[in-house]
């Protein structure tokens, strides 16, 4: 008995630290490769190599780093206040003035989340070409602010909301968008916060639709840089792996500081 | 009287519904279901750049004899029929073991595997090209500890560049849906698991009598979301292969098809947008069809 107990114990920590290993692994070898030539990368070297100076020189000198990190910051920010305005505006409409045809009208929000994005990227390109918005960030945040699945999670979460709250700022004379901002925003703060963190990493990975409206280097963000940098012919993967750093350590930090909202946020959608 | 009241009452709650709701409405409407219904017309035309004519059911019947969209269509299927179900069972029993708070460093693992998430599409693509190169890391690893006896030309060779996608994504994903599965476990009572244990249950039985049942409503739901993100793969294959989907169209999908069609080449709009619609009726196809197993069962 005791020594199945044991053997099972073993198996489950082997199981787990495989699993961690390899998923901790590729960060491990984008750092590591970050030090390395690109031959020594393509050859699989392990050991940390002399190349960072170089690498990093050579980023620099391909890519106007400032500009990019700018463009990717501009727009993941904005689109993500815009999503999280809009779309909290949109949860707390729909739990807390119930009506039939809102009912019905939410029922067919919530459809959408079904629609892939292959079926709307022509007719919207052809819509940004003809106003004139391609290569423009407003054409890449317009499509993506009215957000089906940010809808949905602040409807879950304003069911916790209490109605009293509402009421009471209600006897006192708050008028509804009043009520809204001064009542409803602040309460629900960590709400905002998960929503935040999600919607950040989705409009900071944001690839495809951005592939197709930013076609200049002036308005192009760092994950379209990294993969054109990787796409190349002959891709000089020192260079590649600096820019996959940078791409990625925003995301880590926002990861690493909001862990509990980022989780919370996720699971919004299971609740 | 009093009737009048509430009438004026419901009218002012509803208007501030409605204003509440619009601007997410509007937004829906223009950038959503305006396009999905443009999509649909378009696909009735043939052409190409801009001179397009009426073509009727032209474009369903040239899917038929088009042997790139066949492949692509092959290929996205084999990637979910494939990748969804291993990926499933491997975030359950990573759940399943992680649930168990005596065990040590339990923030820790649950942290590492959860990690890939983070990652943005794009760059773990291009890291796990380096890696997968043929003289890189996993090859000489593979080699090193004797499990192959020359390198695997994950990039070059059909069959292995599939799995090299395979691999990819389960990466990237299985963490993601540990955490759905895990905190769905947090609900069931420990007890029952103790009972099991004391009864002399071994744990792979647990698992499938316990768990498995326990979390079918949770395993269902990202079952259906990771099946509809696979069916739209596209960020991956396009980083691992240069945007060709190579080698020979083995990892091309239907969604890199439409780009390829529409971006890459003399853009073909209404081509693109009847493969588009391919993909809409699958992901439609096959939310109804596990909504409706789910529901039968219970």
């Amino acid at each position: 008995m005791n020594a199945s107990r044991l053997f099972t114990a073993a198996l489950q920590y082997v199981f787990l630290a495989t699993a961690a290993f390899l998923s901790i692994f590729p960060f491990i070898w984008m750092v590591i490769s970050s030090t390395n030539t690109s031959i020594d990368i393509i050859s699989g070297r392990t050991g940390i190599g002399e190349a960072f100076a170089t690498n990093v020189g050579n980023f620099f000198a391909q890519v106007d780093v400032p500009l990019v990190f700018w463009n990717s910051t501009k727009l993941a920010v904005l689109a993500t206040l815009l999503t999280i305005v809009v779309s909290s505006l949109a949860g707390y409409g729909f739990e807390m003035f119930r009506s039939k045809a809102r009912d019905r009208i939410y029922a067919l929000v919530l459809l959408t989340l079904m629609v892939p994005f292959a079926a709307l990227m022509i007719p919207l390109f052809m819509m940004m070409a003809k106003s004139g918005l391609i290569n423009t960030h407003i054409a890449i945040m317009l499509p993506t602010i009215a957000s089906a699945f940010i809808i949905f999670y602040f409807r879950q979460s304003t069911k916790a909301f209490q109605t009293e709250l509402r009421d009471a700022a209600k006897v006192d004379g708050l008028k509804e968008w009043q009520i809204f901002l001064y009542i409803y925003v602040p309460v629900m703060r960590s709400t905002y916060a998960a929503a935040f963190v999600i919607v950040f990493m989705t409009n900071w990975n944001n690839y495809l639709w951005p592939l197709i409206v930013l076609q200049s280097n002036e308005t192009k963000t760092i994950t379209l840089v990294v993969s054109s940098l990787a796409s190349a012919y002959y891709p000089d993967y020192g260079v590649v792996m600096i820019g996959t750093i940078l791409a990625t350590l925003p995301t880590l930090f926002v990861f690493f500081v909001m862990q509990r909202q980022f989780v919370q946020g996720m699971l919004g959608s299971v609740k | 009287m009093a009737a009048g009241k509430t009438g004026g009452l419901k009218r002012y709650y509803d208007l501030n519904g409605w204003l509440f709701v619009a601007p997410s409405l509007l937004l829906i409407a223009i950038f959503l279901v305006y396009p999905i219904l443009r999509s649909l017309y378009l696909s009735f035309f043939s052409g190409k750049g801009m001179m397009m004519k009426f073509a009727g059911f032209g474009n369903v019947a040239r899917l038929w004899n088009d042997p790139v969209f066949l492949q692509a269509l092959t290929n996205t299927v084999t990637f979910f029929v494939v990748q969804v179900p291993i990926m499933i069972t491997l975030a359950l029993m990573l759940a399943a073991v992680l649930n168990d708070d005596k065990l040590k460093f339990i923030g820790f693992f649950r942290t590492a595997i959860f990690l890939p998430c983070v990652a943005s599409l794009v760059a773990y693509s291009v890291l796990f090209k380096s890696m997968f190169s043929v003289d890189g890391v996993v090859n000489s690893a593979l080699l090193a500890v004797g499990l192959i006896a020359t390198p695997i030309g994950w990039l070059t060779e059909p069959f292995w560049a599939k799995v090299l996608v395979i691999l990819a994504i389960t990466w990237r994903w299985t963490g993601y849906n540990m955490i759905f599965y895990l905190a769905a476990l947090q609900n069931i009572d420990k007890s029952i698991y103790e009972a099991a244990r004391i009864d002399g249950v071994p744990a792979w039985a647990r698992f499938v009598y316990i768990t498995v049942p326990m979390l079918k409503p949770v395993i269902l739901f990202t079952t259906i979301i990771s099946t509809i993100g696979t069916i739209q793969l596209f960020d991956e294959v396009y980083n691992l292969t240069e945007g060709r989907g190579g080698p020979a169209n083995a990892t091309l999908t239907l969604s890199l098809y439409i780009y390829n069609l529409t971006f890459r080449f003399m853009p073909s709009f209404g081509y693109a947008a009847t493969i588009s619609y391919v993909i809409v009726i699958m992901v439609a196809l096959l939310s109804f069809l596990q909504f409706y197993a789910a529901r039968d069962r219970s």
